[in-house]
């Protein structure tokens, strides 16, 4: 048996299709977060697989992956802070609660 | 061919990845599904590990099992009461959501196994085809500045990063 390069893209897509449903049906923004950082991360995932099955001589994908965590974790950082912001404003953190711009 | 070891990793990392990312999407407890994603990361650091790439694998756990996740969990416990369930989803929406995932997985996976690009290279051809990556090599490629070295991605992760630390600060002040 051979572990080829589709074993390895199958939980990927499994993984990306759980993060869109949790982005839909989610209605704690930090749990729309967790969805989203399920989304990025099996991106990150893909570029890994497809340097090692299909460039294997090179690294452009290793590095594309770190780049991505750096900027996924300042982007996981500021919408916390955001997200500590509302709800120090509404006391609520649902997405049908914050609805107005400006309190 | 592969490894017997190779291949049990691989069913329990792939199990493991499948049904924890739809556990972190379907528990109504947050704090859990947050365990949860903790746990799809650590699986998905592993699968770092044994595609060879050794660094990511340790980026992965320090930076996103280490950090991000610390940051969730405070987040839920401040924004949150202890034990504080989810309401239940209302059907339109839970309709909604499975029948995008649904139809985004059929896609998705009509085009994986339809791509003529896979030939049934295995994993341990794969690790063979490709020499192992040293620290010395990461490094080089991270501050030169030649073609496919990664200097200025570099310097604009560290300006984002600083950037990001000051507006996480003017953000999340008490005024």
């Amino acid at each position: 048996m051979d572990l080829s390069i589709l074993w390895y893209l199958v939980p990927s897509v499994i993984m990306f299709v759980a993060g869109v449903y949790g982005f839909v049906t989610r209605k704690n923004m930090i749990a729309l977060l967790i969805s989203l950082e399920l989304m990025l991360n099996s991106a990150d995932l893909n570029f890994v697989v497809f340097n090692r099955y299909l460039f294997p001589g090179s690294m452009e994908g290793m590095f594309f992956t770190l780049f991505a965590i750096a900027i996924a974790a300042a982007e996981t950082a500021i919408a916390i802070a955001i997200i500590i912001n509302i709800y120090r404003s509404v006391q609520n953190t649902d997405i049908n609660v914050v609805n107005k711009m400006k309190f | 061919m592969d490894s017997v070891a190779n291949i049990i990793l691989y069913f329990v990392v792939a199990i493991a990845v499948t049904v924890f990312s739809v556990m972190a999407v379907t528990s109504r407890r947050i704090l859990r599904a947050a365990t949860y994603l903790l746990f799809v990361l650590i699986s998905t650091a592993v699968i770092y590990f044994q595609l060879g790439y050794q660094f990511l694998g340790a980026v992965q756990i320090a930076v996103y099992a280490g950090g991000i996740m610390v940051l969730f969990v405070f987040s839920i416990i401040l924004t949150r009461k202890p034990g504080e369930k989810e309401s239940f989803l209302d059907s339109h929406r839970r309709a909604i959501g499975i029948s995008v995932s649904v139809a985004g997985c059929i896609l998705l996976l009509l085009a994986l196994f339809t791509m003529p690009l896979f030939s049934g290279v295995s994993l341990s051809e794969a690790l063979e085809a490709g020499n192992m990556i040293t620290m010395k090599e990461i490094g080089n490629a991270m501050v030169g500045s030649d073609r496919f070295q990664y200097l200025l991605p570099f310097e604009a992760v560290s300006v984002l990063l600083l950037a990001c630390i000051i507006g996480g600060v003017v953000v999340a002040r008490k005024r």
